[in-house]
């Protein structure tokens, strides 16, 4: 299980790595935590001509709260772990606090990177999921331009997203908590650890809530409502349960997804309350 | 009704050549939790693996080119743009096998052919076409993709049920039938049994295909010497050593010009290295045909989907029952998926456990039908627990079963069942001969020890509230150190008179003391991280009056060098039994030549000598005694002419042992399967989740009995690891196929084994009942929960839910369908997409489906013009290089295909048909990459909608090799994402639109083209 062959470039700079992926372009694979790609190279699934190492690009490691515009800001080579550990992000991102210990293993984490997963768009990955529940964004950078999508135009389906070839996903901004709304995140996998089969993550203020579910479309999908109650909610969430169109697969039935959707958007909407 | 009188009769005459019987020093170290001596070396990362053993320079690296197909024939291979690659020093094909080497033989008389590779048809996916010599293993794996195989597919066999119809697909024509051995037996008086008996209970039992993966896969370095010296191979195969031979004879060489060594570490076997075998001949034949040594590692893919897999079992079983839960007798018809060959030690998986079919339980009375069938799935072998999982699941289930159908408590079934602990050693129906044991009291101490009462109080207050509780049992006997011969039951009597008695499982072992005193162990065992060499220590230090530390185990194995039979090697639980004991044998010997020559030097009687403390003295005169470093190494090295007369010099002593009763099948096919039997009773309490279908495992107790316990840490080391294994059995584990035979479950995201997180602490007891058959009355124990726990959890899922049938693993989609769940409809119909789901295919599997519907901004006849037109179809297939009209609406087709990063490059043949113009045809592809070969055929409908078209795609499809094996909860919207590519390009292209935009084209069509609800 070797991959085939590619060159190497470790990006000293972020301009280094922009000019690769200018010059590359779809022939490019940029490289941080390696999660994923690497997994993809060794089984050959993915054969990039040149791998763009952004992991030591130091100014490309970074994770800050910009309480101005209210959000964390994190950068392309930070790790998962290092926002995770934030002594403060139970405060800053609650619901980001949640998702960490369902994002596969501590080992996993120290190495996987925010963006990283972000820019993978797996459909069941917990990162998208949080970040198009709350509503963050995505900023893309090429050597001739700075644009900011939000999550919802980023994610377009299964491990595709609005990135160009020569796009870097330069940062996600994670909005920060806000008064009044109160979070919950509840994943349910075969294992500890594992990908989602369903995840839900709910957003509850006392007029509104908005639920995002992971796992089941090509993308997490959210929806914003009213604060429903009781039959209204479980109307709405077995609604919300179709319209993802589940699929069976070898394993899962489509029913019992819907089923999972129902149960565990119940669920977070309960504990956000 | 049982041979006890006999066997008590002549068991004192058999047990006393194991050298039980004769006194020796006070244990001071065997039965104590010793540490590891394995561990300092290991968890400094100075461990000795397979993978880290330096070779010679010039070694090359091998890697095997398998079959994406499950059943399909080989039309031709062409390996020349592969073999030019800089850096490829040879590639092996099956033409360089007839004249170097031969089938590998197997148990089952039949004219089944397996070689090294695939010869004319391939018949599992993963089964290996060619190797590549190379430089690295990176570019040997380059090379393979540049391998071009041409296969005819054919259609496979992917179930028991399926195999043995009369219309199937055979796999070997010259065997004429998927059912490749069809057997029946019968002990007692079964059928009088059954017309008497007032009731009669029946299950049947699904066994599904599994593994325990280790962590270290196969490795195998290989080098064929010059002349005739024959092969030179060190691997991490790890036994039975009686494979040996079957390498020897398929490389054509005599078994002394086949050298095989094995390194120090492994990183974990339970069994399956066993199917490393078949690798060290091909390895063999690479060298071979590279003239140079060659190095071959398993990667996790090739491990999982074409290494080895546990026997899936369709067994009927059912119980003659008297009204008090009594079993008059029992009756079995087993069907078993043996994977694509016959591959030894197959069928091993039903004899090993032929003799204990009855279990735990006095049954005269038994009838068995053993069928061994062919599907186009990997060959199986050797998985922990081999046999007892299968056997087990359906008995165990069967007991909850009488219980319930006769409304007798469980218990009580068990209890009155249980061979009587007075009845030992005990003659089962089918022949084994039950050493030692104390069922009732192992029940006993279960439900004591483990709070029976409480877990009823705790079933009965989740039931009081709503909640699903159940509580389960197991009883099994396990078997340990096989008898050799147990395979040829597989044969007719009159067969097995022709071939010659086989029987016996010799183990050996040597002690040496060297030149300063030192004792030097080494074993025929090859461990796998069981603490062999720490055990083997303690017994020796024992007899010696050694410390342990003090004493070298190597267990290395060198079939030059080392004392080996053909029962050597690390498997059936042989080690405590078997191994652990011939060392004390051979220790034994050691002391007492040491004790005839100190006997001379400090005059007294060699039964006198002591030896303690590292001190060798007369037991009346301690003060007299000498270093046992000095005396035991002056005579017999230095000063030869002090050894009394009649003694060899020099001090190294190597004993080959056989337990008693290891008889061959008698007349009436009865056959003492095993040395010895321990004894496992589990129970545990279970809830599931009602909302999800997870099954909690909320206490588990297993109690044990493999006889005298040599190092208590390590036991229940094994016991959690077993367990473990056997939660992942139960829960999880599973190889899956598609209706094709394509593999899927290729990663360990895909083949799910618990982590730590998924297995619970089990609360371990132990009983002791020593085995009068073992030198030092121990038994095996590590593959008891491998059979007990998976039964023990369904059973508590049953009694959980009130439900019958129970298919292994217990995930909880699978859970939650047994426990039924609302499914209400949505407000408003549009929320509902058709199902996309087709029925299940005759093999079980499930094809890829997709169904969906695009609104084209052309009309129906501009779209149609471009599907006929190659040029445009060239531009309107996504990732489409090259296209080539072959016939008329046949193309010919270079395409890449993928999601997101990932992408194959196919070599595709694309055909139009039913062609009804503007209104629908037929759209067909069928593509092979290095990535796998993919197949898939739709109907395309054209209605028009408004100026433009509404298309309707109906698509079947099947993708299999690599990507069907890793792609697992990807492949179905990777096959969706696809098609619509294909079809919104089509639009674009109809509408006279630029298709192939710059850039991520693809997120832009669907970002224009809105989902269809």
């Amino acid at each position: 299980m070797k991959p085939a062959p590619f060159d190497y470039l470790r990006a000293i700079t972020a301009q280094d790595a922009l000019d690769a992926l200018a010059q590359y372009g779809e022939d490019a694979r940029v490289l941080a935590g390696g999660q994923s790609l690497m997994a993809v190279l060794n089984m050959r699934l993915a054969q990039p001509k040149v791998l763009v190492d952004i992991s030591r690009t130091a100014e490309l490691d970074a994770v800050r709260v910009d309480k101005q515009a209210g959000h964390l800001v994190v950068n392309a080579a930070a790790t998962q772990g290092s926002v995770e550990w934030r002594s403060t992000l139970a405060d800053e991102a609650p619901l980001l606090a949640m998702a960490f210990p369902y994002i596969s293993h501590f080992q996993i984490r120290n190495r996987g990177t925010v963006c990283g997963s972000i820019a993978h768009a797996d459909p069941s990955a917990e990162l998208p999921l949080v970040l198009s529940a709350l509503g963050g964004d995505v900023m893309l950078r090429s050597r001739k331009r700075r644009r900011t999508l939000a999550a919802r135009n980023f994610f377009q389906g299964m491990l595709m997203t609005a990135r160009e070839p020569d796009e870097l996903v330069e940062a996600v901004r994670f909005p920060l908590r806000k008064p009044g709304e109160r979070y919950a995140f509840a994943e349910f996998s075969a294992r500890h650890g594992d990908f989602a089969i369903v995840a839900c993550a709910a957003v509850v203020t006392d007029a509104s809530i908005r639920i995002a579910v992971g796992g089941v479309a090509d993308r997490p999908v959210t929806e914003q409502w009213p604060r429903l109650r009781g039959d209204d909610l479980r109307g709405a969430l077995n609604d919300l349960s179709w319209k993802l169109n589940a699929q069976d697969d070898a394993h899962i039935s489509a029913k019992y997804r819907r089923n999972l959707v129902r149960q565990l958007g119940w669920r977070v909407i309960e504990e956000a309350k | 009704m049982n041979l006890r009188e006999t066997a008590l009769d002549d068991m004192d005459a058999r047990v006393a050549d194991t050298g039980t019987h004769e006194s020796s020093a006070p244990r001071r170290h065997v039965g104590r939790s010793m540490q590891r001596l394995e561990d300092p070396a290991i968890l400094t990362g100075r461990g000795r693996y397979g993978d880290d053993i330096a070779v010679k320079p010039g070694t090359l690296h091998a890697a095997i080119l398998r079959s994406p197909h499950a059943h399909a024939d080989i039309v031709s291979i062409d390996t020349q743009a592969a073999s030019k690659l800089a850096g490829v020093r040879a590639v092996l094909t099956r033409d360089d096998l007839r004249p170097w080497s031969r089938p590998f033989v197997v148990g089952v008389k039949s004219p089944m052919e397996q070689w090294a590779l695939a010869m004319d048809r391939v018949r599992y996916v993963g089964e290996p076409v060619a190797v590549v010599m190379a430089e690295s293993r990176a570019i040997a794996e380059d090379a393979l993709d540049l391998i071009k195989v041409d296969y005819a597919t054919r259609d496979p066999v992917t179930s028991i049920e399926q195999a043995a119809m009369d219309d199937a697909p055979v796999l070997h024509e010259r065997v004429g039938s998927n059912v490749i051995s069809d057997r029946n037996f019968r002990y007692g008086e079964p059928e009088a049994a059954f017309e008497r008996a007032p009731h009669r209970v029946k299950l049947v039992a699904h066994y599904p295909r599994n593994t325990c993966a280790p962590i270290e896969c196969g490795v195998v370095i290989a080098e064929y010497l010059s002349g005739d010296e024959g092969f030179d191979v060190t691997s991490n195969f790890m036994g039975p050593f009686s494979l040996h031979a079957v390498m020897a004879m398929a490389l054509n060489v005599p078994a002394n010009r086949l050298r095989h060594k094995a390194p120090r570490d492994s990183g974990g076997s339970f069994g399956v290295k066993q199917a490393v075998f078949p690798y060290v001949v091909l390895m063999c034949l690479a060298s071979r045909k590279a003239g140079a040594p060659v190095k071959w590692v398993e990667d996790r893919l090739e491990h999982l989907s074409a290494a080895t897999s546990a026997t899936a079992r369709v067994s009927t079983i059912e119980a003659a029952v008297e009204a008090d839960g009594r079993i008059a007798a029992l009756s079995y018809d087993q069907m078993e998926d043996v994977g694509g060959y016959v591959r030894a030690p197959e069928p091993a998986t039903f004899y090993r456990m032929h003799g204990c079919l009855t279990g735990a339980y006095a049954i005269p009375n038994l009838l068995v039908r053993n069928r061994v069938v062919l599907t186009n799935k990997t060959p199986t072998g050797l998985v922990r627990g081999f046999g007892g999982p299968q056997v087990y699941f359906a008995l165990e289930r069967l007991i909850q079963r009488i219980a319930i159908e006769l409304k007798l408590d469980v218990l009580d079934v068990y209890r009155r069942n249980f061979v009587p602990a007075d009845a030992f050693p005990y003659r089962a129906a089918a022949g084994a001969l039950l050493d030692s044991g104390n069922y009732q009291e192992a029940l006993r101490c279960s439900l004591d020890e483990g709070g029976y009462r409480e877990l009823v109080a705790r079933r009965d207050a989740a039931r009081n509230e709503g909640r699903l509780y159940g509580i389960g049992f197991a009883a099994i006997v396990e078997p340990s150190v096989s008898n050799m011969g147990y395979i040829t039951t597989v044969m007719p009597a009159d067969a097995r008179r022709k071939a010659g008695p086989k029987n016996g499982a010799i183990a050996s072992a040597t002690v040496s003391v060297d030149l300063l005193g030192g004792v030097v162990v080494t074993i025929a065992s090859t461990p796998a991280g069981q603490g062999h060499m720490t055990v083997c220590a303690q017994v020796v230090a024992d007899v010696l009056g050694l410390d342990p530390e003090d004493i070298v185990v190597n267990v290395e194995f060198d079939t030059h060098k080392d004392a080996w039979s053909v029962a050597a090697g690390n498997y059936s639980s042989r080690f405590a039994g078997a191994v652990a004991g011939t060392v004390h044998l051979a220790a034994t010997r050691v002391r007492d030549k040491l004790a005839r020559v100190l006997a001379k030097q400090f005059d007294c009687a060699p039964g006198d000598v002591r030896f303690e403390d590292a001190r060798i003295f007369p037991h009346d005169a301690e003060d007299r005694g000498l270093p046992f470093a000095r005396a035991a190494s002056n005579a017999p090295h230095w000063a030869p002419a002090l050894m009394p007369e009649g003694e060899e010099p020099g001090l190294r002593e190597t004993v080959f042992w056989s337990p008693p009763y290891m008889d061959a099948p008698d007349e009436q096919d009865r056959i003492n399967t095993s040395a010895a039997y321990g004894f496992a009773f589990d129970m545990c309490g279970v809830e599931v989740d009602r909302a999800t279908g997870r099954v909690r495992i909320d206490r588990y107790v297993t109690v044990h009995d493999a006889g005298t316990l040599l190092n208590p840490a390590l036991a229940d080391g094994q016991i959690r690891g077993a367990f473990a294994q056997g939660v992942g059995a139960a829960l999880m584990e599973e190889f899956r196929y598609g209706a094709d035979g394509s593999f899927q479950s290729g990663t360990l995201a895909d083949y799910l084994m618990p982590t730590t997180c998924e297995v619970p602490d089990p609360l371990i007891v132990h009983l002791e009942t020593p085995s009068p058959f073992t030198p030092l009355g121990a038994k095996g124990l590590g593959e008891g929960n491998n059979m007990s726990t998976p039964p023990c959890i369904a059973n508590a899922v049953a009694d959980a839910l009130g439900v019958e049938d129970i298919r292994l693993p217990l995930t909880p989609p699978k859970v939650m369908a047994m426990i039924g769940m609302d499914d209400p409809e949505p407000s408003r119909p549009e929320y509902r997409e058709a199902p996309g789901t087709k029925p299940a295919t005759p093999g079980g599997g499930r094809a890829l489906t997709a169904r969906g519907v695009v609104d084209l901004p052309a009309t129906p006849e501009a779209v149609f013009a471009v599907l006929l037109d190659p040029k445009a179809l060239a531009n309107v297939i996504p990732g489409c290089h090259a296209l080539e009209e072959t016939a008329p609406n046949q193309y010919r087709a270079d395409v890449t295909v993928g999601v997101g990063m990932i992408k194959a490059r196919f070599e595709a043949r694309i055909g139009l048909s039913e062609i009804d113009a503007p209104r629908r045809l037929r759209l067909a592809g069928a593509g092979i990459s290095p990535l796998g070969s993919a197949r898939g055929s739709g109907l395309v409908e054209l209605t028009p909608q408004g100026s433009g078209t509404r298309l309707t795609y109906d698509y079947e499809a099947q993708v299999s090799g690599k990507v069907a094996a890793v792609g697992g909860r990807m492949l179905e919207g990777a096959a969706k994402v696809v098609l619509k590519q294909l079809f919104e390009s089509l639009g674009r292209q109809a509408a006279g639109e630029p298709v192939q935009a710059h850039g991520s084209w693809i997120a832009r069509v669907l970002a224009r083209f809105r989902r269809q609800a």
